[in-house]
């Protein structure tokens, strides 16, 4: 017992403390939280635009008089199809490796192409997961907006759109958590993310045990830090109903 | 009452899945000024879609309304521009549930009208006082209860200062006692001279407080006069046999 602490610690000393290793790993949380946040951004942007695209098309379509309008949105609808069939039908590697290795062949700024990458990723996730939450606000608020004078985009803003956010904000946690974990394979095109610092450790010290494990132990606290804050933000939202 | 007419109704049609469903089959009335008009009649007559059809929220097959002058189903009109004149109150509140009472009164008169926040909330918190909710302003709907919610979307419809206000159905989802206080903020509001076309099933406020009574039956006007005449003396005898079933 005794000598496997003894041999723990030193191979926490290798891996972590001898040639400062500690501060790839501490680059690497860097680079991985970068990459999640702006994509998280990035998502909930391309996500949002797409669900008021699609929840638009589905409830007035029917209604809607002919005219250039409708033929635009009948595009737009056409165009996030494509996009949300797209990316949810490939995996997220391969979206990656496309957009580094084809799409941005020219470019090495791989943190950056890494953010696109799973800011239009998480895109098409975060769509769904709003489309749902703007379907399911009862159509009396909807009319309340509009009846008071608010056009269309107005009453969205106003009205659909801060009570879509309320509702979805567990899913939403949800997926950034999922993101969170995802970014690591980010190691694939070249970026230094918390996974590959783990890794770069276990190939310079030929020991996998403490440099794996040590990343997921810090993958673990970023995932529990992130519920418990949006835990905290829940309970704000839900004060006004009692 | 003046003689000015304010909504000018004219062969109002809508029809629903193509034209299976013929929910208002050619409406014609005018709206005066100062009015009080209760629209009655069977569930399914096509009252709500009649009172709907006021505002565009369901956008008519055929006719006109004029408001005020302007054609409001032509296609090139800014319908958002008109229903700042009309209020609405719904049978569920529709209050905003994310918002404060005076945010739910304030944002509409503020984002449409460019009023500054203080004008806005002063003009609100006077209307909540003249319902008995001053204290309630930073609470949330759903710390209400059904007839205060309704007091509510009544004066959050006046902050908007519209020329006339419609009621749809306005105590049907209340509990029995908290009718009253619902009715008596609509009262006061015709006896200031508010125009006001109200669908509802309340025969009382109907006799006590209309001018005019509309009688809807399959999406047609069957009757309309005096709530005397439509109540005691009665022509048709699809209205005979209403009254006969609710009074």
């Amino acid at each position: 017992m005794e000598q496997w602490i003894s041999n723990l610690k030193d191979q926490f000393i290798l891996c972590f403390i001898e040639k400062d290793r500690w501060k790839l790993l501490v680059d690497g949380i860097g680079n991985t939280l970068k990459i999640t946040l702006v994509a998280c951004l990035i998502g909930i942007c391309i996500g949002v635009v797409i669900a008021i695209v699609r929840s638009t098309w589905d409830k007035n379509h029917e209604t809607m008089r002919k005219g250039l309008g409708k033929s635009l949105l009948a595009i737009a609808n056409g165009i996030c199809k494509v996009y949300l069939t797209v990316i949810r039908g490939t995996p997220v590697v391969v979206q990656l490796m496309i957009i580094y290795y084809i799409i941005f062949a020219s470019s090495r700024n791989g943190l950056m192409i890494a953010m696109l990458a799973f800011g239009i990723n998480s895109g098409a996730y975060v769509a769904e997961i709003v489309r749902g939450g703007i379907m399911s606000i009862d159509a009396g608020q909807f009319e309340a907006g509009r009846s008071l004078g608010f056009n269309y985009v107005q009453t969205m803003r106003y009205v659909i759109i801060p009570q879509v956010f309320k509702n979805v904000l567990p899913t939403l946690a949800n997926e950034f958590i999922v993101l969170l974990k995802e970014t690591s394979v980010s190691g694939y095109v070249a970026i230094r993310d918390l996974t590959k610092a783990g890794d770069i450790i276990r190939g310079a010290t030929y020991s996998p045990f403490m440099p794996l494990i040590g990343v997921a132990i810090v993958y673990l606290t970023l995932v529990m830090f992130f519920t418990w804050l949006v835990g905290k933000l829940e309970r704000r939202l839900r004060d006004s109903d009692h | 009452m003046t003689t000015d007419v304010l909504i000018k109704v004219e062969n109002l049609q809508k029809y629903f899945k193509g034209d299976e469903i013929k929910a208002l089959d050619g409406v014609s009335t005018d709206i005066h000024k100062g009015e009080v008009v209760v629209v009655i009649g069977p569930s399914g007559s096509g009252k709500s879609t009649f009172l709907r059809c006021l505002n565009l929220l369901e956008v008519p097959t055929g006719g006109t309304i004029t408001l005020e002058g302007v054609d409001i189903t032509d296609p090139g009109c800014n319908i958002n521009l008109h229903r700042q004149k009309m209020g609405m109150v719904f049978q569920h509140f529709n209050l905003f549930p994310h918002m404060t009472l005076l945010k739910n009164m304030t944002i509409a008169p503020m984002k449409l009208l460019g009023k500054s926040k203080e004008e806005a909330e002063k003009k609100a918190r006077e209307l909540l006082k003249r319902v008995g909710l001053a204290d309630r302003a930073d609470a949330y709907p759903n710390q209400l209860s059904g007839g205060q919610k309704q007091r509510v979307a009544i004066v959050r419809a006046l902050c908007m200062e519209p020329d006339v206000m419609l009621f749809d159905e306005p105590t049907s989802a209340l509990d029995p006692e908290m009718v009253g206080e619902v009715l008596d903020v609509m009262k006061e509001l015709a006896h200031e001279g508010m125009t006001m076309v109200v669908v509802t099933h309340e025969m009382g406020f109907a006799r006590e407080v209309g001018n005019r009574v509309l009688f809807m039956a399959d999406g047609k006007l069957v009757e309309e006069g005096t709530p005397e005449e439509m109540f005691e003396h009665p022509k048709s005898e699809r209205l005979q046999d209403f009254l006969a079933k609710v009074l």
